[in-house]
């Protein structure tokens, strides 16, 4: 009988703590099981590891942006009077539209006696279907320099993913997650079966290792913590999994501080294939761990 | 002065520059330091400090009085989805709100008062040399550039120049990020020597462009990864005004939410050439 997709997304809470090369580990010791999705759209940087091979470009639009017509704009300033966002200004004896602050509310346009105003679909960037160099699928994006709603395609790269991890019968969704505990971590999130949460020893890991462990429990998803360079604070890592044990998240490993994460990085490769004997063998244990933990929750069910 | 640090990536050594920039500078200048990383705020651990006060921010946000005509105006207008009309009942999804007013100043009964909600918490501190404000967003609360915004209004008000004003910003290159460079007479962005670096680095640098924002470079991490940075920059006509050693024991006092200018020489050097050049800068906000 066919499997169910699992979907595991891989988040950090702070950003540089090792998520992407991590989760890029992860990808190539899944090999042919894995389909990858760079839902990091604001800093997506899988690609420099993956060098895909773009099978297909798609503009993605989302929101609207507002734009007033000054042939048909009497300066009765109506617009600017309801607009929440100081996104419209005057102008000689007209109004125009500041596009940077636009939230695409279309309240102007609804006032406007002269219907002068016209909302825009925005492209807000690109997603791409490709081929890795290890010839898996992977999906990702780029988005458009300072561009509102990343969560919107944090959520298209995601669907365009699982869409294509059940097309092709792969038996795992592997994502690489936004930072932080917003809009784009709740949309990558959403739907997930496992979380792995990549942390450092560090005070402002922990810190957000608490924030994110609020966000996971809301959503009632089950979790496990790589801590990464856990040499460098063991009383920290001591803290981390004292919380973790608390909190009912798994403890899926520890990796020691090492520079040949960067090392491998600079030449456009993953932990496990430039130190496979090294500490590439921490992520091997790490996923083997992973894999297992999935299988027996898929038995309990 | 509003200076801001930002970077493409994050875990590049925003906070720890911020906070060691704004303790170092607050031993000769007037400073105040924010944290505006509402999702993930971080200064605070490394800054001691007596709180002062803490203030409760709002959004506003439309509350249902329960009477409905069922035109289902509220409906159509609302460009987030964040409200549902079925029969003369209404949903409404705050967290999807961006409180834009339509649907309350439209409704023709006045069903949708706009009340205030808690988003998050605003906490101003002082230490001895300086005073530190720090926002943090309600978990799960998915809108940051509200609370960003109600910050940097706040300390514009509270603190006129010449008191230096640094920002800590969050990560990334959307809506948060451009809110909080929004306030900013210069920009500086921390990156590391590596391809990640390079790459979320580049995009940063386009966003600041197209604002119109003058800025700079510092390289964490100096010594790891290779010169695409050093490379980029000169090619790209980017000052890099600063440069931070790699070293394992500055990374150990990271961890222990220590402050690395006065245990490390190199750092406080880094620190030095920041300050130089800021202030052999013409900003607009210097008075």
């Amino acid at each position: 009988m066919r499997k169910k997709l699992k979907e595991i997304v891989v988040i950090s809470g702070k950003g540089g703590t090792g998520k992407t090369s991590i989760a890029a580990s992860f990808a190539v010791l899944g090999g042919s099981d894995v389909v990858l999705a760079d839902c990091d759209v604001d800093a997506a940087d899988m690609h420099l590891l993956m060098q895909p091979d773009v099978q297909k470009s798609e503009a993605f639009f989302s929101g609207a942006i507002a734009k007033i017509d000054p042939d048909l704009c009497t300066g009765c300033g109506l617009c600017a009077e309801v607009c929440r966002f100081d996104a419209i200004f005057e102008q000689g004896d007209k109004y125009v539209i500041e596009p940077i602050n636009c939230e695409g509310c279309g309240y102007g346009p609804r006032v406007c006696p002269e219907a002068a105003i016209d909302m825009f679909d925005a492209n807000v960037g690109d997603w791409y279907k490709s081929t890795s160099r290890l010839g898996t699928s992977l999906i990702h994006a780029k988005l458009g320099i300072g561009a509102d709603n990343s969560g919107k395609l944090v959520t298209k790269v995601k669907d365009e993913a699982k869409r294509l991890a059940v097309a092709e019968d792969k038996p795992i969704l592997l994502v690489d997650g936004p930072p932080g505990v917003g809009c784009p971590v709740v949309a990558a999130l959403a739907g997930a079966d496992y979380v792995i949460i990549v942390i450092e020893p560090t005070v402002s890991g922990i810190h957000d290792l608490k924030r994110v462990q609020e966000l996971i429990a809301k959503f009632r998803i089950n979790s496990g913590c790589i801590i990464n360079k856990f040499d460098i604070n063991h009383d920290v890592t001591a803290e981390i999994k004292e919380f973790i044990r608390d909190t009912g998240i798994d403890h899926i490993s520890d990796i020691p501080y090492d520079v040949s994460f960067t090392e491998a990085m600079t030449v456009g490769k993953t932990i496990v294939e430039y130190s496979p004997n090294g500490t590439g063998q921490y992520l091997s244990a790490s996923w083997h761990k992973i894999k297992q933990l999935l299988q027996l929750e898929s038995e309990e069910k | 002065m509003n200076i801001v640090i930002a970077s493409g990536k994050g875990g590049t050594g925003k906070t720890t520059l911020a906070t060691n920039l704004a303790s170092y500078l607050a031993l000769k200048h007037q400073v105040i330091l924010s944290d505006l990383d509402v999702e993930e705020p971080n200064s605070a651990l490394f800054i001691n400090g007596e709180q002062k006060r803490q203030t409760e921010k709002f959004k506003m946000i439309p509350k249902w009085n329960g009477e409905c005509t069922a035109c289902g105006i509220c409906q159509e207008v609302c460009a987030y989805n964040a409200i549902l009309q079925l029969g003369t009942h209404i949903i409404l999804h705050a967290q999807l709100c961006h409180s834009c007013y339509a649907c309350s100043e439209l409704c023709p009964i006045d069903a949708l008062p706009m009340e205030p909600v808690q988003m998050g918490l605003m906490t101003e501190l002082k230490t001895p040399v300086m005073d530190f404000i720090e926002s943090k967003l309600n978990v799960g609360e998915e809108q940051a550039v509200p609370l960003i915004k109600e910050t940097t209004d706040f300390i514009q008000e509270q603190y006129a120049d010449p008191v230096i004003k640094i920002y800590d910003a969050p990560p990334g290159t959307s809506c948060p990020v451009i809110e909080a460079v929004k306030t900013a007479d210069y920009v500086i962005l921390i990156t590391e020597p590596t391809p990640f670096g390079l790459h979320d680095m580049s995009l940063m640098v386009g966003v600041v462009r197209d604002m119109g924002k003058p800025f700079g470079v510092v390289i964490n991490r100096y010594g790891i990864g290779n010169d695409d940075v050093l490379d980029y920059c000169k090619k790209e006509n980017i000052d890099v005004i600063a440069r931070i050693p790699n070293e394992r024991e500055i990374a150990e006092t990271y961890s222990r939410g220590e402050l690395l200018f006065e245990k490390f020489p190199a750092v406080k050097s880094a620190l030095q050439d920041i300050e130089r050049h800021l202030f052999s800068l013409d900003l607009g906000g210097k008075s």
